[in-house]
């Protein structure tokens, strides 16, 4: 057993390498731009849940006791829109991929540092003017901003806020843009596309994704604003128009949506995976191309959103039939991430209790969503609590577990710092607990009838009220396991331990370098000669079952 | 509401149950996949712990014959899925043959029924029991949707369209339905109940709401008052344009030689956006009636060319206690 160094303050790193305000504001290092995401997100996600705590306190009680009709409709849409539009879809992608794509195939930055700046800008000001919708008075279309209503009848700020979101998708489209050029022509000597980490394979499957389909959100957003400021008469019958193209042209985007927000988890709880079992993930290649099947498929099937909205039954039928084809490759993960486990060694540490805790809401998540795709049974539970519980444990028990569990990964690799293990594992258990109490009975509700978006229920429905005690309860503990996070990874900034370059001693590019990373990332351009996962060099493949350290590179 | 088990909603239509059974069995195909996805994962988590912080695994490349097993089973049981949900769906959304006709307009936010037979209702729908009810719907405003958690249906309702709900009650009893498509302010106080009474109960309530005009009586004003006489003929029998009895659900010759189905969407285009489908033979020359007909008028017009239909001849009478009490060809039960 060799000694462990001991870890030394760092010398030159992207966080100490320039100071000020304005050497954040105007930097192109792919790394501080990720981290000015990260506290942005943050900021965006801290909103979105206050509004879902109104949201859970109203519906403690059948009346509507905490708030009037009209402020729950706004407080839902903003809840909505919120959170899809500024945290989910940006979360992980923005954040994690910005930092590590770069350090992940050895390269100094992203293909156009300058691009990346403009597309956090971008946000910024897509967030911005939606903040300002907020206050100015606020949106209460519901995030699809279905029309008539949001053309005709909503007497609110649906334009101001139209605008926020169509601005926000560019900073998406130069995202997904980045990454594609970055991966296809920055990848050090030796990194060939097999030997990729499968978080690059994922990302690249969603930077697809965002540069095809953001524009049509664009397009039908832009719609809606001429509709409303002009008549143009695109959606409205009397004028030859149709309400339903509508619905067509928002789920043609906002389907695959669900797979911008999505497929980076199952990147980051890939890596999760292999790293904290220290196997190689089995069935690299299957892993790899089911999110390129995803990415593919995921643009065929949006007419399972209209189930029930007048389209053909024949139409309907299609679309049944390749959502299901959809599922098939999220299976093939969930059943590939179970068999990396055999026979791996399994570390308990707080990334992968997310990743453990994602396999399981996400196989809930996927599976409940044969319901809706399935037509017999959507019929009933389309614009159902149920719709709403599925897509929870697919956004919030998928997307921000994976987050959540990313974040704590690299957390040593970003600040330099360790989080306090104890509490991680702590909070990473409660946050699950929290979770399926709050959002296990909503299945339920939306299998009893109970419809969403609805502001009062019927008090004579006991049992409905019952179940939105449960749901509102574990709400209380989700909130709470959320906030602890929040404050130890503050705190480790300042008091956590200091990391040393491969604190979980990983074969990953990522951890060859010092941590915090230098702004160039790498000071030798390194030459990949392993596969990826590969956790003994190739010379001591033989020599099973002996530990043998990864050399830190030289700093 | 109570029923066998507490977490479902009672059950009381002819479909409702076929729904139910296919509810459980995806259940259960649910159940066994995140069992088996989460004993394994527990036991592979705890059988292979690292027990050494050296210890580093033989590694596995994967299996091609796996990959294949687990691709293939889900997919045949998630065919099964299919199809089963497809012939629910098709079952729920086959527009119903011999039904009740209920001309069904929601606006913001409220629900308008009229009965075939003339009685008006708000937020209240009586239905006999063991009788199909078909829903002919429309919407004034914006989208909204029928929801009946009892009978497991539902619809949206769309402007500028008319979209067909049925269901067969089996059951008496009051049932919640709700707006089920968020419609602005007052969404969720925009429901109300079903009755569903015995067929005895029924006849009375019906006979105890009689004297308004049916709606096919209430349209056959309109036709005149509209001057569409003028050019269909005072009794629809044709002139300057097409001749209108028996038309519905005839089959229509364009003049661009395709030909369509004349059910109630065809009939309501024609009305309000003639030029777009123009039977053959006649010109382009029926002016636009947009915007001079409310939605309940354009139902009881389309009411009105409905029963000038061969397949069903009777003449409205304006007694609507008479047409109610018709027998249904084929009562099921």
């Amino acid at each position: 057993m060799e000694e462990f160094e001991i870890p030394k303050p760092p010398r030159s790193n992207y966080l100490n390498a320039e100071h000020g305000l304005k050497s954040w504001l105007l930097t192109r290092d792919h790394k501080r731009i990720g981290l000015l995401y990260l506290a942005a997100i943050s900021f965006f996600f801290l909103i979105g849940s206050l509004y879902a705590m109104a949201i859970r306190i109203e519906l403690l009680t059948p009346q509507g006791d905490f708030m009037q009709s009209s402020t729950y409709n706004k407080t839902f849409t903003q809840h909505g829109i919120v959170m899809v539009f500024f945290f989910l879809i940006p979360s992980i992608p923005a954040t994690l991929g910005n930092f590590l794509i770069p350090l992940m195939i050895g390269a100094k930055d992203l293909a156009f540092p300058r691009i990346n700046l403009l597309s956090w800008y971008i946000y910024m000001l897509g967030g911005v003017i939606t903040i300002y919708a907020l206050l100015a008075g606020g949106v209460d279309t519901g995030w699809t901003f279905y029309v008539p209503y949001s053309t005709t009848f909503s007497n609110s700020y649906v334009i101001a806020t139209g605008v926020g979101i169509f601005i926000n998708g560019f900073s998406s489209i130069l995202t997904g843009l980045n990454f594609i050029v970055t991966i296809h022509t920055m990848r050090a000597p030796g990194m060939t596309w097999y030997r990729l980490p499968l978080f690059v394979w994922s990302h690249y499957a969603t930077s697809l994704i965002m540069i095809l389909g953001t524009p049509v959100v664009a397009i039908t957003i832009l719609l809606v604003a001429l509709e409303r400021l002009a008549h143009i008469g695109i959606f409205d019958p009397a004028a030859g128009g149709d309400p339903v193209l509508f619905q067509h042209l928002f789920w043609f985007y906002s389907h695959p949506a669900v797979y911008i927000m999505v497929l980076p988890a199952m990147g980051v709880v890939s890596e999760l995976i292999a790293n904290f079992s220290r196997k190689n993930i089995f069935g690299y290649k299957f892993v790899a191309f089911s999110s390129l099947a995803i990415a593919v498929l995921g643009f065929l099937v949006w007419g399972h959103h209209l189930f029930v909205a007048s389209q053909s039954v024949y139409a309907g039928l299609i679309f049944s039939f390749l959502s299901f084809a959809v599922a098939i490759p999220s299976a093939i993960k969930v059943f590939n991430w179970t068999a990396t486990l055999y026979k791996a060694s399994i570390s308990y540490d707080t990334p992968m209790l997310y990743g453990l805790g994602f396999i399981g809401l996400f196989t809930i998540g996927g599976m409940t969503g044969m319901f809706l795709a399935s037509l017999g049974t959507d019929v009933h539970l389309s614009d159902t609590y149920f719709i709403v519980a599925h897509f929870h444990y697919i956004m919030v028990g998928g997307t921000l577990l994976a987050y959540l569990g990313g974040l704590h990964y690299w957390w040593p690799k970003i600040s330099g710092r360790m989080y306090p293990e104890g509490w991680g594992r702590f909070a990473a258990l409660v946050i699950f607990v929290g979770f399926h109490l709050t959002f296990s009975p909503q299945f339920v509700l939306g299998y009893m009838g109970m419809p969403r978006r609805y502001h009062t229920y019927p008090v004579d429905l006991v049992s409905w009220q019952v179940l939105h005690v449960l749901s509102t309860a574990g709400a209380s503990i989700l909130g709470f396991g959320l906030m602890i996070p929040l404050i130890y990874l503050i705190w480790s900034m300042r008091y956590g331990r200091i990391a040393e370059a491969n604190p979980w001693h990983l074969p990953g590019l990522e951890w060859q370098t010092a941590s915090p990373p230098p702004t160039e990332n790498f000071l030798i351009t390194p030459v990949v000669t392993h596969e990826a996962y590969e956790f003994a060099p190739p010379e001591h493949k033989e020599v099973v079952g002996k530990f043998e350290r990864q050399q830190p590179a030289e700093t | 509401m109570q029923s066998w088990f507490p977490f479902v909603p009672e059950s009381a239509s002819t479909l409702s149950g076929e729904v139910e059974a296919l509810y459980f069995y995806i259940w259960g195909v649910t159940a066994f996949f995140v069992l088996l996805i989460s004993i394994v994962l527990v036991y592979f988590v705890i059988r292979y712990r690292r027990r050494n912080a050296f210890e580093i695994p033989r590694p596995i490349e994967g299996s091609t014959k796996l990959e294949t097993l687990w691709s293939v089973i889900p997919l045949l049981i998630a065919m099964t899925i299919f199809f089963w949900g497809a012939k629910v769906y098709f079952a729920q959304y086959r527009p119903a043959k011999n039904a009740i006709e209920v001309y069904v307009v929601g606006k913001q936010w409220m629900w308008k029924f009229q009965h075939a037979t003339g009685q008006r209702e708000i937020n209240e729908l009586h239905v006999p029991v063991g009788r199909k009810v078909k829903l002919i719907m429309t919407t004034e405003d914006v989208i909204h949707d029928l929801f009946v958690p009892a009978f497991r249906s539902k619809i949206d309702v769309v402007p500028g369209k008319y979209t067909t709900e049925w269901f067969e009650a089996t059951k008496p009893g009051r049932y919640h339905f709700f707006c089920a498509e968020y419609c602005g302010m007052n969404h969720s106080g925009m429901g109300g109940y079903v009755v569903v009474m015995e067929p005895a109960e029924y006849e009375n309530w019906l006979s105890g709401n009689a004297g308004q005009a049916s709606p096919a009586a209430a349209g056959r004003g309109l036709y005149e008052s509209l001057g569409c006489a003028s050019c269909h003929g005072a009794n629809a029998e044709g002139g300057r344009g097409p001749a209108l009895l028996g038309l519905y659900g005839s089959k229509v010759v364009l003049n661009n030689n395709q030909t369509v189905t004349g059910d109630e969407s065809y009939l309501r285009e024609s009305i309000l956006n003639p030029q777009a489908k123009i039977a053959t033979g006649f010109g382009p020359i029926m002016p636009s009636f947009q915007g001079q007909l409310s939605e309940e008028q354009l139902l009881q017009v389309v009411a009105y060319l409905k029963s000038l239909s061969t397949a069903k001849p009777e003449v409205p009478t304006g007694k609507p206690a008479v047409a109610a009490t018709q027998p249904n060809p084929t009562p099921k039960k």
